[in-house]
């Protein structure tokens, strides 16, 4: 295999890893923008990759090739159901964010193992017919070198995460919701003499986490493992947070650091495969690691502390300092 | 109502809040919940056996909840139990598969190994705290993936290519014919021995030594604490080490007495992540957590006769779990319903 085949195999593979760790990352640069961290969002992903899977088998005959994408829209809604628990808890309630976040992921696999139980009577669901299609992008894809390389055999699902990972800077960025979702996130009191909600953006935030981390399961349940068991989601959730970190609480960030993620997973799942010298000699843990070491460097080295949000984990008591 | 009696009524209510919403999810879900609940009291006091088995689940619980509780203590989150938990497994695990000691020596290296590794990968994240600032949280959780694919890596190198270890020699394990034979031979082991030992040693190291005053002082507050002289660094990195020490032990529990060897594993073990609760439960006291973990090893072992006796998927009890968890976590709402609640009483 020489170099430009292993680039036209594992590109298309690293985009394909990466598009749910995009959108749960950039769900978790909304939440943690406001000031609730989220380490929740491995439970949401969870939730969203069972319902996505779920809809998928009981619907395929009803809605055809349409399938898998309502799909998306049914885990989105759900999830950002559930992830109300954590805003309740986290924001009303004043519960420790992370202690509550943990709460969130138990409860999440939980509750899905439970249903699969209860619905399939065994470990884990039915694989589903019709997953999410792979697409070539017409004229795009006839460029040479690039084309193959990006624009051949694509996830439509890719491109929403890309898409989304844009929108969510201008969001953030370029609108009067975005400056007051930040403001909330470094300065609530601040915030709140203003007269911005600060309860009511937090929540907001935490539920569009919830939204598309619950997209992001049901990418990953429909293009990657076909069906829905205890191991499905197994720290991909974790890997978004990383992500969201690593890129600085900042949307391009996250999605440049899960670019870089999900090439490291495509590389541990397909070395053994791929017939080039220098990757046959690592033993593929150090593949599996690399995500988890790097952002480990990432935060001792060269991220200092000062870009995490100020009120970051701290919940909001009006009229206290 | 005094403070202290509404600090024990909350995780109490949390408790009982737990088992309704428990209750209400299987109604809607179709299952009879007393049916369910009987079953899981069964599972858990039905017999000798079952008590055997339960007392047994508990040990890992204890350990794993202490080393939650002791990092809290110091104002540290260890979610990384789950990893130290696994690492300690491991070593315990080689040390008592690879090397040939009488057992006077083997079964005490082995528990050290365990503690070692467990230490080892609780200090790192206290160094970065220390040097860099960086929030343990967010490393302890790297670290617990690290250890999951490291130590599966591992077993696959030393069993040569296989899914599990050797089972470990005699002289290193915490079995015991006797209280097998007075629990109608279940696999209940001296580890309950060594849980409630660690308890001990953590109120001893908190309550009545000089490091545990300053542990527990940099909890409170670590300005405060380095303003008065204490090297707050240096105590960070102690209590996480300790803090790993006892989840290494943990893993120790099951390595040396419940299955004997490690088998390679696709996802965690859990105790890590329920010694969350158990500390929670606890209010990050040594007692507490005895308490806890009695409840959650109670609940976690009875849950197996569930799906048998009441025809109740097994999960059931991790949701009630988690619901435990998030209704202790949002204690400020309960405390506020039980301080209005007594208010009107009093007016009355």
């Amino acid at each position: 295999m020489n170099l430009l085949d292993f680039l036209y195999f594992i590109v298309p593979m690293t985009i394909a890893y990466a598009a749910p760790l995009i959108l749960t990352a950039i769900g978790g640069v909304f939440s943690e923008r406001s000031g609730v961290v989220n380490i929740g969002l491995e439970g949401l992903m969870v939730m969203g990759a069972f319902i996505g899977i779920l809809f998928n088998l009981f619907y395929a005959d009803t809605f055809g090739a349409w399938t898998p994408w309502l799909a998306l829209i049914v885990a989105m809604i759900v999830s950002a159901l559930f992830s109300i628990i954590h805003a309740v808890a986290s924001i009303t309630f004043r519960a420790d964010q992370v202690v509550s976040g943990v709460a969130i992921n138990m409860l999440g696999i939980a509750i899905a193992l439970f249903s699969v139980k209860m619905i399939f009577d065994k470990g884990q669901t039915d694989f589903i017919q019709r997953s999410i299609p792979l697409i070539d992008i017409p004229y795009l894809s006839d460029i040479p070198f690039l084309g193959p390389l990006l624009f051949e055999g694509l996830y439509g699902s890719s491109i929403l995460a890309i898409a989304v990972a844009f929108l969510a800077w201008f969001i953030i960025y370029k609108t009067p919701f975005g400056l007051r979702l930040r403001s909330v996130g470094e300065h609530p009191m601040a915030a709140d003499t203003m007269g911005i909600n600060v309860s009511k953006i937090r929540y907001i935030a935490v539920i569009i986490s919830g939204g598309l981390a619950g997209i992001g399961g049901a990418i990953y349940s429909q293009t990657m493992t076909g069906d829905f068991g205890h191991a499905t989601i197994n720290g991909q959730g974790f890997m978004a947070l990383a992500a969201l970190i690593f890129g600085k609480w900042h949307p391009i960030g996250a999605m440049g650091a899960a670019l870089f993620f999900g090439f490291a997973q495509a590389l541990a799942i397909s070395a053994p495969g791929i017939d080039i010298d220098f990757i046959q000699k690592i033993p593929t843990v150090y593949f599996h690691i690399l995500p988890y070491v790097l952002t480990i460097l990432a935060l001792a080295g060269f991220i200092g502390r000062a870009n995490a949000p100020k009120a970051n984990g701290e919940p909001y008591i009006k009229g206290n300092r | 109502m005094s403070n202290r009696f509404i600090n024990i009524l909350v995780p109490v209510v949390s408790i009982i809040l737990g088992l309704i919403v428990g209750a209400i999810v299987m109604v809607f879900s179709g299952y009879d919940p007393i049916k369910a609940y009987i079953a899981l009291w069964n599972g858990i006091f039905g017999s000798p056996y079952a008590m055997g088995e339960t007392i047994r689940q508990i040990s890992p619980y204890i350990l794993a909840g202490l080393a939650v509780a002791f990092a809290f203590r110091t104002g540290l989150f260890n979610i990384g139990v789950e990893g130290q938990l696994i690492v300690g497994w491991f070593a315990a695990a080689y040390i008592g598969m690879a090397v040939e000691l009488p057992a006077i020596i083997h079964l005490p290296l082995a528990l050290l190994a365990a503690a070692v590794a467990g230490a080892l990968w609780g200090l790192i994240p206290g160094i970065l705290k220390a040097r860099f600032g960086v929030h343990e949280v967010i490393v302890t959780i790297m670290m617990n993936y690290i250890a999951l694919h490291t130590v599966n890596a591992l077993i696959k190198s030393i069993s040569g290519g296989s899914y599990k270890t050797e089972k470990i020699h005699e002289t290193a394990s915490l079995r015991s014919e006797f209280l097998s034979n007075l629990t109608d031979f279940s696999t209940l082991h001296y580890g309950i021995l060594v849980a409630l030992a660690m308890v001990i040693v953590m109120w001893f190291i908190l309550e009545k030594t000089k490091t545990g005053f300053e542990l527990k002082s940099v909890g409170f507050n670590d300005q405060a604490s380095q303003y008065a002289g204490m090297n707050v660094k240096k105590n960070i990195v102690l209590s996480m080490l300790i803090s790993g020490a006892f989840a290494g032990l943990g893993g120790a529990m099951e390595a040396l007495g419940t299955f004997g060897n490690i088998v390679s594993r696709s996802a965690f073990t859990g105790i890590g992540f329920d010694g969350i609760a158990v500390a929670l439960l606890g209010a990050n006291t040594p007692l507490g957590v005895v308490f806890g973990a009695s409840l959650f090893g109670s609940l976690t072992y009875g849950a197996g006769n569930m799906p048998n006796e009441a025809g109740v998927p097994i999960e059931i009890v991790s949701i009630v779990i988690a619901l435990i968890i998030l209704f202790v976590a949002s204690g400020y709402i309960i405390r506020v319903v039980l301080s209005k609640m007594s208010k009107k009483k009093e007016a009355k």
